[in-house]
Order: structure tokens, then sequence, then C-alpha cells
């Protein structure tokens, strides 16, 4: 038993110097070279399947030219699973304001970039029990970005 | 025990290690992962500045490069690579290289000496439009035009940490006197500076390292602004609306906050979102930082539970910290005011 403890303890140690040497991105960014409405769709069907719904694309440049200004293609998708997202706003009222999830995704010349926050970067030691969520959502947006990078 | 304990250590010690050490990192794998977002694939440029331009590769060393990736450029977008491997900065900067193949160039590494006071003014007349009074340099991101922008590439922060820590003296001074074609920057040489002048200007860039802007961003206090409303719930949707409105912004939608997750009808309705957003702010903010999505649009939510009708928003202070863009915190900071009072008014 004492053995088994011991290895325990020095196999937590090590999986902590592993940890550690990895440091956190807090903004997750993709490019893809697709152009921007076939990024939009290969965004919103890699989003489904990973079983997450598109509640909402905001159209930005429509908003901003139609006010005069000038931009290129620009929204914002946003995301979730209806369960999480009443469970979250149930347990964890502190992260109401930033769900659901969302994506934004511009044109950059013939490019498309990708933009999300780390959810990680919102975990909170108060509610340590959302952590289980966000530490998902990251493992699947790191997925989806990955995706998307390798989609031309 | 603690000798077998120390062995099993040991043993899983060097097998990380010898992961690590092991395989020859794949610059252009790691340049595709960590750099080419912002940088463009081939280094032509977008969120961050194009590496590829041909007078940027022949006017650089790699120690730049490589205190470039190590420290970034505090506030001004470039972040400090501080996870990667020496191995893996090298392998970074070989395959930046290999888009102007080349012995790269080097710099003699010592301060150039110079008329401080001197230089001073002639920065003011020649330098100050493009790379600020204090050398901090221009607003926004890049080289793109898909969004608004005054120069096709932003003027560097000369007044940056980053900057100072990586560049040599005479890397200044050969900029200067060469101009970097492609760019806005043109030879002062042959603007009617001379050699003298531009070591006057090079020392008065080296005096900024005495003299920079605050760099670090303060303490962004909780994740959320959130008040009490005395109202109901759709008093108070109103009542955010009417303060939202007051401040120069367009209702954009009101909705439900599992809307569209939700099957129609079974909706929450104990939690309201108010999505509004004043496109004058908004062409600001991406002008200075194409990324500020992720806080759009602007918003401010009301919940009731248990019999209390709560107000809450985003701290757009806290989000910053994401983005490392001194320009853009200036904006969060005038977001916060305006969530504060709206939040305010609408519980009042």
């Amino acid at each position: 038993m004492r053995k088994i403890n011991s290895i325990s303890i020095l196999t937590a140690c090590f999986l902590l110097l592993l940890i550690s040497s990895v440091q956190a991105e807090q903004l997750l960014m993709a490019r893809t070279k697709q152009n921007f409405p076939e990024a939009m769709l290969k965004l919103q069907e890699t989003l489904t399947n990973f079983n997450y719904k598109v509640s909402r694309v905001q159209r930005v440049d429509i908003g901003l030219t139609t006010s005069g200004y000038t931009t290129d293609k620009y929204r914002i998708v946003f995301f979730g699973k209806q369960k999480e997202i009443d469970l979250i706003s149930e347990k964890y009222p502190e992260l109401i304001p930033y769900i659901p999830w969302k994506i934004a995704i511009f044109a950059e010349q013939e490019d498309t970039l990708l933009v999300t926050a780390d959810p990680m970067w919102f975990s909170n030691k108060k509610y340590p029990g959302a952590d289980k969520y966000l530490k998902a959502w990251k493992k699947d947006i790191d997925k989806i970005l990955a995706i998307m990078r390798k989609t031309d | 025990m603690l000798t077998q304990s120390l062995k099993f250590l040991f043993v899983l010690l060097a097998l990380f290690s010898s992961l690590n050490l092991s395989a020859t990192p794949n610059g252009a794998q790691l340049f595709s992962q960590y750099c080419s977002v912002c940088h463009g694939p081939t280094g032509h440029g977008g969120v961050g500045v194009p590496l590829a331009l041909p007078d940027f590769q022949y006017s650089v060393t790699n120690e730049y490069l490589r205190k470039t990736i190590r420290h970034g450029r505090p506030g001004r977008v470039m972040p400090a690579f501080t996870n990667l491997s020496d191995s893996e900065v090298l392998a970074i900067i070989k395959h930046i290289r290999t888009w102007a193949p080349g012995k790269p160039f080097t710099y003699p590494t010592k301060n150039i000496a110079g008329n401080v006071a001197h230089g001073k003014k002639l920065f003011a007349k020649n330098c100050a439009a493009c790379h600020g009074a204090k050398g901090e340099g221009g607003e926004g991101t890049g080289v793109t035009f898909s969004r608004p922008r005054n120069l096709p590439i932003i003027a560097p922060a000369l007044n940056n940490s980053g900057f100072l820590a990586a560049v040599p003296d005479y890397m200044i001074k050969a900029t200067l006197m060469n101009g970097r074609e492609g760019t806005p920057m043109v030879s002062f040489l042959k603007h009617g500076l001379s050699e003298k002048d531009i070591d006057d200007v090079v020392a008065y860039v080296r005096s900024f390292e005495n003299d920079r802007f605050p760099e670090t961003i303060e303490d962004p206090g909780p994740p959320l602004i959130e008040l009490e409303s005395p109202l109901s719930l759709d008093e108070t949707v109103n009542a955010i609306k009417a303060a939202a409105i007051g401040k120069n912004f367009k209702i954009i939608r009101v909705q439900y906050l599992n809307q569209g997750l939700a099957e129609k009808g079974h909706e929450n309705k104990k939690q309201v979102i108010v999505y509004f957003c004043n496109f004058d702010f908004l062409n600001r903010a991406l002008a200075i930082d194409p990324r500020v999505g992720l806080f759009l649009p602007c918003r401010v939510t009301a919940i009731e539970k248990n019999g209390k009708v709560m107000v809450m928003a985003t701290n757009p202070l806290y989000m910053s910290k994401l983005f490392n863009n001194r320009e853009l915190h200036k904006l969060c900071k005038e977001m916060y005011k305006t969530y504060g009072e709206i939040i305010e008014e609408s519980t009042f």
C-alpha cells in the first residue's frame, strides 16, 4: 500500500512537472486557407459534428456597412449544448455573461481567421465543478480549430 | 522503499528529457502552430507584421528574431513565447530564413554614442508622425486593409521593452539609413539627415529604456460586473434597453440565454440577454485589433432567481488580459465604465 502511495505521489509530481512546462495560450486562434463562405460552412459543420448546436450567427460586417463603415466579412458564431448551458447558468451564475461560447470568424484577404478565448481562462476556483465543462470545451475547441487549420 | 521510488522518478524524468531533447524540432510545423495565424503561412503578414518582406529579412539579425520570440512585445499583441525550447525557437528562425536565403545580417553589439537632446528634436520632426511622440508606435495591428486602417503597415513601438531588448543600436541605425522597402519607412540619409544626426536619433530611441510607457495591465478585478435590481425582470430588461440607448447604443436583439439551443417555446424565460452596439465604437475597436469579436456584441444579461433579479455583464478589463494590446485596453476601460453606468442606471 505504502509502495503504491509513493509511486502515485512521484507520478503526480512528474505529471505536474510536465504540465507546468507547457504554458497555456489564452487566445485560441486558427488560420484557414478557405475563403470566408467556405470557412463559415466548415466551422458550422464541424461544431455540429462535435455535438454543439449553433445558437446564432451575428453578422458584424452587415451592421457596420449599413452604418456607413467599411469592413471585410466578420461574424460571431455562438454555440453550445442546451443541457450544459442550462446547468452552468443555474449552478455557476458568474459564467452567465460568457455563455453560450463564441468564435469570431473573419476574412483576412484570401484566408479566414478564427479566434476564441480559452475556456480554462475563466476557470474559477470558487466553482471547481464548472471546470469539467470548461475543460471539455477547451478540448473540443482545440480539435475544431485543428480541423479548420488543416482544411484548404 | 525510498531508493525504489527515486529510481522510478529517475526513469520518468529520463523519459521526459529524452522526449524533449531527442526529437529535432520542425520549424515549419512550429511556425504553422504558433506564428502563421498572425504572420501568415508564408510570412506575408496579417494581424502580425510581414516577416517575409525582403528588406525586413536582410536587415534583422537572428538574435533580434530570437529575442523577439522570447520577449514578445508587451502590450503590443505579439506574445512572449516562453513555452518554447531554445531548439524550437531556433527551428522557427531557420524556417523564417528560408524565405530569404543568404547569410543573416550581423551588427556590432556596442551602443552608439549620440546627442540625445538633438536626437529628440529630430525624432519629433521626422519619426513621431508614425512612431508616436514618445515612440509608442502606431495604432492597430499588422498589414491588412480588411478592416479600417490608416497605414499599410503599422509603425512599431520603439519604446517597447521587447523591442529595446531585441534590437541592437546598429540595426536601428541601418534602418534609419536605408529605410525599409515595402513599408512607409524611408531612408533618412536620402531625406536630409546626416550620419551624425542618425546616431543622435538612435541614442534618443535607446534612451526610451529609461522612460517607457507602462506596459503591464493592472489587476482587472472579477470576471463580471453585476448588481441586483429592485425592479421586476421585465421592467429591468426595459430599463437596460433605455440605459443602453441613452449611451448611444443601438439595440440589436433581446433574447433568452438558451434561445437557439432549447426547443422553441421551451426557453428559460427568466434569463434575458439584451444585445446592443455602437458602430462608431466598434469601428474604432476593429481598427485597433481585429480580434475584438470576442467582446461582440455588447451585452447585458438580466436573470431572475429565487425572487431576486440580477443584472450582469462581462468585465472588459478581465477580457483585455487575453489580448496583450495596450491600445485595446484603453477601449476596454471605456467599455467597463459604460457597462457599469448602464447596469447602475437600469437597477436604480
